[in-house]
């Protein structure tokens, strides 16, 4: 089954008690700050930490991946993150600010050296690009296709809004972004992130924004707290009626597929292929997060 | 005496010799000389602590008795103790129902010997600090609320003077804890003193009009009354053991809780439910509303400490009754005040076991948190992983002796410190009468509750073994180090019955 990826739980890489226990919040992927959450006199300690952190057997052996957003290369912390964190079998390395194409190609380059080196399996080290910019949003389809390393790209706002001179909002201000990003994605046929909500003691804020990535076609959302987890989760779960009609039209394809019929309907409606892969897919779902609870 | 008199009293002792001690009548107030005249309205005033406490005759060697009610906003305890030292009296013993961080000012007057000997439920801040480190000759004894009141009983806390912090008072001590303007709501502790103590002093902010009404304390139990200008800050009744969180951490472990209640098999109509102070029980609370009315389930009483939780679930209809011995936080106290099904309890009634009865022995559910719990799941509550004290007793082993289903709430690491771990540093509620631990890593159950286990895998909760879960944890952290001690104990831990269940030593620096 194709790795389900809803939650990306942000954490400071400084932080150690975080570090060594945030695998009981399950996130679909962790994603340990280097990055902006780390202050510059911590930078070497976090990346101590977090590499200490990946060696630990508890975040493989409860399913999550993880993921470290290193610091951009240009800066004296980038490649010293990098080297730290493939050989410690770092399942994603996040790039921040990826504006082309090229600053992949220079991510992978230095990856399948480190792997060389460290005896990893070349390949073995799967790739994400954040899209800060104007420039990285106009460019996400080149950037999605860069590298077969890339298993999604994220839209991260902040600096974004800065770049389109405009500020966080009812999300008017990211339309295009999203879409661009989202299509972006689809076009590689790789996984697609949304922003953080950061307002983290308004559900009902976070709850409509997710309602509103999950309709558009988002994998998940970036996270930074854990109690964003559970209402993510929840919320793309399919719910019980959508299960119960996904079994009936799964039973109806495979029974027209017993009897050989061309063309198979269920309560007078024509089932297609399209939407026979879509029912299979949420009783994986389904299977996977349970159905939808009412809170 | 009248002549008539005279020759009666003789008639009858003649006929009668055995009524020999009887006493003949000589006016309305022979006996009561205070209630010849007017005065009688304010013979129970005084004008100050220090006048109080010269009528009550208190003396060296005597025990004078508080309630906690006010938790950390308490403003009397400290009052009432320096005003005592400032008398010149020593040798004390300090029956506070329990201390917290607000009471560092006893030090100097430990230090002194106004106050040798304490009895409380707990200990926290500087106080407990010095007091693990030896500051004491006497070991310090340690209580639940239910034992208090046994120990009361059994006359090993003579209490001869109480001290009772209370909002408003009438002239001749009806007092409450729910009119006025520092309210604490319940005076379950406070309740017990009044029937007990020799000599009772009320202080309060606000002496009203009589009748005073409700009372928790009553006339015919009160002494002296004495006004003072606050005896607490309520809005610090919640801060420390009893506040909300909005942890993620403690959430995650509240609603495991409320899984661990839903599938226990002691969800039921009817049910009733004790949440401890700590933030994960009080938190679970929350999570219970939308399964109670999932399943039209409603409890028929809360107990304990009641909280803003239990109030929001009792008035919107899904527990039936309060029954409140010590409210966690002003919601709670004005409940009290203004919903007849919110009752007050003393912890007589509420948690003593050699009472002809106690509410904690009628409860289903408990949820209690633990500072650490052994393999054998025996939980301390007392001292932490330095060995210095910083917790309390409280209704801890009284609920989780009393209820059928008793749930301890705790994270698995705290820091770099594991909570789950080989033997408790001290015992408080022996692990017979504790039944699922729920960490945030994991649910585990007492093996001598099988069922409950059975339960809660078909509902595809994370259970794991204790021994599981003490594996992660030291995977995680390492094994701890063993705490050093002195010889020298500090601290005497009561059972509910009065028994000694553990001592506390001096660590060692």
């Amino acid at each position: 089954m194709k790795k389900i990826r809803r939650s990306m739980l942000f954490l400071p890489g400084a932080n150690a008690a975080m570090l060594s226990t945030s695998f009981v919040y399950k996130p679909d992927s962790i994603m340990f700050d280097l990055e902006d959450a780390v202050s510059i006199k911590e930078k070497d300690s976090a990346r101590l930490l977090v590499a200490q952190t990946l060696l630990l057997p508890v975040y493989r052996e409860h399913g999550i991946e993880t993921v470290v957003r290193i610091n951009a290369l240009n800066t004296p912390f980038g490649l010293k993150d990098l080297e730290a964190v493939v050989r410690a079998g770092v399942d994603v390395v996040r790039l921040p600010m990826t504006n082309s194409a090229e600053d992949i190609h220079e991510l992978e380059a230095h990856v399948e050296r480190i792997e060389k080196e460290c005896g990893r399996e070349v390949g073995s080290t799967k790739l994400m690009a954040a899209i800060e910019s104007a420039l990285g949003v106009v460019n996400a389809v080149s950037i999605a296709k860069a590298s077969p390393r890339l298993i999604g790209i994220a839209l991260a706002a902040f600096d974004y809004l800065v770049d389109m001179q405009t500020e966080r909002g009812d999300g008017t201000e990211l339309f295009y972004a999203r879409c661009a990003v989202l299509h972006a994605a689809r076009v590689a046929g790789i996984d697609a992130f949304d922003v953080v909500y950061s307002n983290v003691n308004d559900d009902e804020g976070f709850l409509k924004e997710v309602s509103l990535i999950k309709k558009l076609g988002y994998n998940g959302k970036s996270l930074i707290n854990p109690r964003q987890i559970e209402l993510l989760h929840n919320a793309y779960a399919p719910t019980a009626a959508e299960v119960e009609n996904a079994q009936k039209v799964v039973e109806a394809a495979e029974e027209g597929e017993r009897k050989g019929l061309g063309v198979i309907s269920l309560n007078g409606k024509m089932i297609d292929a399209p939407i026979i892969a879509r029912a299979r897919k949420v009783i994986e779902l389904a299977k996977y997060s349970g159905v939808r609870k009412e809170f | 005496m009248t002549t008539s008199l005279n020759k009666k009293i003789d008639d009858l002792l003649r006929q009668h010799p055995d009524l020999k001690n009887i006493t003949p009548f000589v006016d309305a107030n022979a006996t009561t000389p205070y209630l010849k005249d007017e005065s009688k309205y304010t013979r129970k005033l005084c004008d100050s602590i220090e006048q109080a406490i010269k009528k009550c005759e208190l003396r060296d060697g005597m025990t004078i008795s508080f309630h906690h009610a006010f938790r950390e906003g308490d403003k009397v305890i400290n009052k009432v103790v320096e005003t005592i030292s400032n008398l010149g009296i020593k040798n004390l013993t300090l029956a506070s129902s329990s201390l917290l961080s607000c009471n560092s000012a006893l030090i100097p007057h430990i230090e002194a010997g106004v106050i040798t000997k304490i009895y409380t439920s707990g200990l926290r801040g500087k106080l407990a600090d010095a007091i693990s480190h030896g500051l004491m000759e006497n070991p310090v004894h340690i209580h639940s609320h239910g034992g208090r009141v046994k120990l009361i009983q059994s006359g090993e806390i003579n209490i001869d003077i109480a001290f009772l912090a209370v909002s408003t008072a009438d002239e001749q001590g009806n007092a409450n804890g729910v009119s006025g303007k520092s309210q604490c709501g319940a005076l379950g502790y406070a309740m017990v003193d009044a029937q007990f103590a020799k000599k009772v002093v009320l202080l309060t902010e606000d002496i009203v009009g009589y009748p005073n009404h409700p009372a928790s304390i009553r006339q015919d139990q009160v002494d002296y009354i004495v006004k003072v200008d606050e005896v607490g800050d309520p809005t610090k009744i919640s801060v420390g053991a009893a506040r909300i969180t909005s942890n993620p951490r403690e959430l995650m472990i509240a609603r495991y809780a409320a899984d661990v209640i839903e599938y226990s098999g002691y969800f039921k109509d009817g049910f009733s439910i004790q949440t401890g102070s700590g933030a994960s029980s009080t938190a679970a609370t929350r999570f219970l509303e939308n399964r109670m009315r999932a399943k039209n389930i409603t409890a028929s009483f809360a107990l304990g400490g009641i909280t803003a939780s239990i109030v929001d679930l009792h008035e919107k209809g899904l527990v039936k009754r309060l029954l409140d011995t010590q409210s966690f936080d002003g919601t709670a106290g004005q409940s009290l005040g203004k919903n007849r099904d919110h009752i007050e309890v003393s912890t007589n009634v509420y948690a003593n076991p050699a009472s002809k009865g106690a509410s904690v022995d009628e409860l289903d559910i408990v949820i209690l948190s633990a500072l650490e719990i052994d393999l054998d799941y025996n939980v301390n509550v007392l001292t932490g992983s330095d060995g210095v004290m910083r917790g309390a007793s409280g209704g801890h082993c009284d609920t989780a002796a009393g209820a059928n289903l008793t749930i301890i709430v705790a994270p698995l690491i705290r820091s770099r410190i594991p909570t789950v771990i080989k033997k408790v540093t001290t015992l408080v509620t022996p692990g017979e009468s504790v039944d699922v631990l729920v960490t945030d890593h994991g649910i585990a159950v007492n093996p001598n509750r099988p069922e409950i286990a059975e339960r809660l895998k078909a509902a595809n909760l994370p259970i794991m073994t204790i021994e599981e879960l003490y594996q992660r944890a030291v995977s995680l952290t390492g094994e701890p180090k063993p705490i050093e001690f002195e010889d020298k104990i500090v601290g005497v831990v009561h059972f509910r019955d009065g028994s000694v269940i553990d001592v506390v030593r001096q660590v060692k620096d």
